[in-house]
């Protein structure tokens, strides 16, 4: 039935870390390598090595530039689905493939019932659904949910394969509900947001905003131009180095 | 293992041929457009069939509820065609209790069941004959209403979530099945002066509610989503996007950004409402005057269906998602 839970035991989510993430990729091409072996039909490309590539993936990551001038800061900015409380990509499913799991909040969709309408992409505000161009089923993020309970893998495997893999440890996941959790801890310190909150879809996921820059800025503000031309205090061999070659 | 094979192991996956084809590049899918247009067209039809079902003689009965059928089945027929697994849409009927689109696929068909009931009960002359009627004109406006909210109900579209959406779509309902009503002698009060004035009088005001559904498109865009409100990134400043996630298309851009039907919004607005309102009503005023009604109103509401195909094509293109926002 794709009416939503009233409540769910558990509240399982990322918290994504917008001030550690260097954009590098790997989540994204991690969840793509095992989203194409795992759960479900496999994430398909369409002409992937021709001149119009095209493909479904489940977490993207856009770098978008942030504030004016010397203040700009780009922010990696990697998205996937939010596993909202108030999905509704669910409720609007005709067939019943889309639903949200009481145990554990996770947003599932199960193919062998999709028909592929598409109704649910639309309805969710984050582009966090698309098309398998292959199979025609709606994919999305399971949160990687034949991972986190596989017991076949060993116990530091059992996370998202986005989180496992990422370099800079920008992802984390876990329990939401537990107010003591990592994630719960992260998003408290850190004032973890919403996106989009005025779209009333209550995201379980968090983004922790980037800290205030003052590289540019301080730059800027000492009146100097940067540190190339800078008068600069060397001190020990490097000042005698200095000393030398300026005498020559 | 070759792919194929490998694909037919994992669970969820069926031959490929049962899939259809990924749509090309004419989005919003006609399929889409023909199926609101048509379905809404028979739907009004049985609307009025329906109303007037105790004053309406076999032949006239029978016409309509025919025309109401085919047009609305043809209509339904269409939305299947967008499907990307068509021989799952019966499972769309189980949903009703959460999904409007669920609701639609419930209505539609048994709008349809009545009316043929409806028809039925009059060709086999039974008793009580007109009492599937207004059931019928019940069940029609439900099922407009329900179309409307598989729209009306998607916040992340601002455009489409307002209760100006279904009201638009049951006003077009309502004047194209009127227009075509005035083509069945069969129903004495469907060609009354009275009745081609009303049906020319809904015609307008169908178009003055679509007026002010673009306005309200004008002014709203995205509505309370921002860039800003997207990434959670406002109280640094400004954002801007600086690259992309993939360098080539996908789904989602494929299938929510247009540039077509946005380019030339305007000016398809107008052609939409000369061909739908202007021509429309007074093809089917010529009609009463010349007293050749029938072809005339069929002329008519041809128009008005162009119209609002039109409109509709529009009502797709135009409205912004805002998952653009990210881009």
């Amino acid at each position: 039935m794709t009416s939503l839970p009233t409540n769910t035991e558990r509240s399982l989510g990322l918290v994504i870390d917008l001030d550690i993430c260097v954009g590098c990729h790997a989540c994204v091409v991690n969840c793509k390598a095992w989203n194409t072996g795992g759960y479900g039909a496999p994430l398909a490309d369409s002409d992937p090595w021709g001149p119009n590539p095209s493909g479904a993936w489940l977490n993207r990551v856009h770098a978008f530039e942030v504030g004016e001038g010397t203040d700009a800061a780009v922010v990696h900015f990697p998205k996937s689905c939010l596993h909202c409380e108030d999905a509704p990509c669910v409720t609007v499913c005709p067939t019943g493939a889309s639903f949200k799991r009481s145990e554990d909040g996770i947003v599932l969709v199960d193919e062998s019932k999709c028909m592929g309408c598409g109704l649910c992409a639309w309805a969710c505000p984050y582009g966090a659904r698309e098309m398998d161009p292959s199979a025609g089923v709606m994919k999305k993020c399971t949160l990687c949910v034949d991972r986190i309970y596989n017991e076949n893998l060993p116990e530091e495997d059992r996370e998202p394969a986005c989180v496992r893999t990422c370099p800079a440890n920008a992802r984390h996941f876990g329990d939401f509900a537990d107010p003591d959790s990592e994630v719960s801890r992260h998003s408290r310190e850190r004032g973890g947001t919403d996106l989009m909150p005025e779209q009333g879809t209550r995201p379980t996921n968090k983004y922790l905003p980037p800290t205030e820059r003052s590289g540019a800025a301080a730059i800027e503000a000492d009146g100097k131009g940067g540190i190339a031309d800078g008068p600069v205090e060397l001190q020990g061999l490097l000042a005698w180095v200095d000393r030398t070659l300026e005498r020559l | 293992m070759d792919r194929l094979n490998f694909r037919a192991c994992l669970p969820g996956s069926t031959a490929p041929s049962n899939v259809s084809e990924p749509k090309g590049p004419m989005h919003p899918a006609i399929s889409i457009i023909l199926f609101t247009t048509l379905s809404g067209a028979g739907l009004g039809l049985g609307f009025w069939l329906g109303a007037a079902s105790f004053g309406a003689n076999v032949a006239g009965t029978v016409t309509g509820a025919a025309a109401a059928i085919l047009l609305a089945g043809v209509g339904l027929s269409c939305s299947v065609f967008h499907l990307r697994r068509p021989l799952r849409a019966w499972r769309a009927m189980s949903q009703w209790r959460s999904s409007w689109l669920s609701r639609e696929g419930l209505l539609a068909p048994a709008a349809l069941f009545v009316l043929f009931l409806q028809a039925g009960a009059s060709w086999f002359d039974l008793p009580a004959a007109g009492w599937p009627g207004p059931a019928a004109a019940i069940l029609c406006i439900a099922a407009v209403l329900a179309t409307s909210m598989i729209y009306a109900q998607i916040k992340a579209v601002p455009a489409w979530s307002t209760p100006l959406t279904p009201l638009v779509f049951l006003a077009f309902a309502a004047a194209g099945g009127a227009l075509l009503a005035c083509a069945l002698p069969g129903v004495p009060v469907f060609t009354t002066g009275e009745f081609v004035a009303a049906a020319i009088a809904l015609n307008i005001a169908a178009w003055i509610l679509h007026v002010l559904w673009w306005k309200r498109l004008d002014r709203v865009g995205t509505g309370p989503s921002t860039p800003e409100t997207a990434t959670g990134l406002g109280n640094p400043g400004k954002v801007r996007l600086l690259e992309p996630p993939h360098t080539g298309s996908n789904y989602l851009l494929d299938e929510m950004g247009y540039v077509v039907a946005r380019r030339h919004a305007a000016k398809l607005r107008v052609i939409a409402m000369i061909i739908g309102c202007g021509i429309a009503i007074l093809v089917l005023a010529c009609g009463l005057a010349l007293g050749h009604l029938p072809a005339f109103a069929i002329a008519a509401f041809l128009l008005h269906l162009a119209g609002t195909a039109v409109a509709r094509w529009l009502f797709f293109a135009e409205a912004r998602h805002v998952v653009t926002l990210y881009y």
